[in-house]
């Protein structure tokens, strides 16, 4: 017999690591409960928000609570947390080992090294200013913008430890970057190098994932991440428009 | 050239992908689902149709796709319909709203975000609609077995 204080533990976390790492939020609710069932408890009941988790595992029982403070998206956390809830709900894991499994996964490094996630974010900027109906004039300076601009964020994120601030100051630095170039006469449309470059850092999944969660009924949920979503939007916007005001 | 905008939001989609730490051996599944839903988005768009429907049908086809990937590799939809929905997104719409907010154009920026808003509910609609049609044919399938 499974103890009761390791199960909840167990589901707790499960959340936690999904929630963390850009899960929608009825598959974190999901999860959480089908564990319990998976161990004869079908009255259990997890209520999922973007900066907490609460958990009960029948309705006598105290509930408890998880706090979420930050969250990315790292879809490769997502699938090795679904592979163990697979496993224990088809009885081939106990909870003991499963914990230390999800423990495993919650601080293991990235997969993908820093340069190469930087790579990636140079030339998403120019595929994206060239997707906007942009020349492949712009492809370049897109890319030095955007590639620019991230790592302004990955690294001002560490220093500050509050998102909007570095959004705005990644954003200010493409905008300087994109208009520098521009009026250096690389660059043939200004607006789709901005665009493109900016792509990295605007909240697209954040704004539809809000909308996904309120069509769903998760309202507090869906409101939480469309606020999240319009500050960054606003940090980007209002960073851009500075340089728009300088140049 | 359709052709030139299927390589880009193939290798914007991969990108992405690895933005997201999508795992490894994904990222190419990414790029082309990615590609499929910006290729039948643009091309709607060109047969003048608005682009909240456009973007809808696209957001339908990419979540179907996900889901067929998603059953055949065992694995959440999520790793595959999130980097392939990303050129769809309104991002650039928000930014322009935003962009217009800041510059005290508030006419301009609030019909440009409420556009923002129609596509990101238009996407959000397909990935929904695609699910419910999903649960649709399990529940058919699960009835048929027990008729026999």
């Amino acid at each position: 017999m499974e103890r009761t204080e390791d199960l909840i533990e167990l589901c707790l976390l499960m959340g936690k690591i999904m929630q963390q790492n850009g899960a929608e939020t009825y598959r974190v609710e999901d999860t959480m409960t089908r564990i319990a069932q998976s161990f004869g408890r079908d009255e259990a009941q997890s209520y999922v928000t973007p900066t907490g988790i609460v958990f009960t595992i029948s309705p006598g029982a105290p509930a408890k609570l998880v706090r979420v403070s930050a969250r990315e998206t790292n879809l490769e956390k997502v699938k090795l947390a679904n592979n163990v809830s697979r496993n224990i709900t088809n009885g081939d894991m106990s909870t003991h080992v499963a914990y230390k499994e999800l423990r495993k996964i919650e601080t293991s490094p990235t997969d993908y090294s820093m340069l190469m996630q930087i790579i990636a974010a140079t030339l998403a900027s120019g595929f994206f200013s060239l997707m906007f109906q942009g020349s492949w004039y712009d492809f370049l300076p897109a890319c030095i913008a955007g590639g620019l601009g991230f790592i302004a964020l990955i690294n001002f994120i560490r220093l500050f430890e509050i998102k909007f601030v570095a959004e705005f100051i990644a954003s200010l630095l493409i905008g300087f970057t994109a208009f520098s170039l521009f009026s250096l006469g690389i660059g043939k449309e200004v607006d789709k190098v901005v665009v493109g470059s900016i792509m990295p850092l605007v909240p697209g999944l954040l704004i539809t994932n809000a909308v996904r969660d309120l069509m769903a009924g998760h309202l507090i949920s869906g409101l939480a991440k469309g606020a999240e979503a319009f500050l960054t939007a606003f940090a980007i916007g209002a960073g851009i428009a500075v340089m728009f005001a300088l140049f | 050239m359709l052709i030139e905008y299927a390589i880009a939001s193939f290798f914007a989609s991969a990108a992405f992908g690895i933005i997201y730490q999508a795992p490894r051996n994904t990222i190419i599944k990414c790029g082309l689902v990615g590609m499929i839903g910006w290729v039948i988005y643009i091309s709607l768009v060109w047969r003048e149709v608005d682009s909240v429907p456009a973007t809808l049908i696209a957001s339908f086809v990419i979540a179907m796709v996900s889901q067929m990937l998603a059953r055949i590799y065992k694995t959440p939809m999520i790793i595959f319909s999130v980097p392939g929905i990303i050129p769809l997104v309104p991002g650039s719409l928000a930014y322009d709203a935003m962009r217009n907010f800041v510059q005290n154009d508030y006419s301009v920026a609030i019909s440009i975000a409420a556009k923002a808003f129609m596509i990101s509910g238009a996407i959000a609609f397909g990935l929904v609609f695609s699910e419910v049609l999903n649960q649709i044919i399990k529940k058919i399938r699960q009835t048929k077995v027990q008729l026999r």
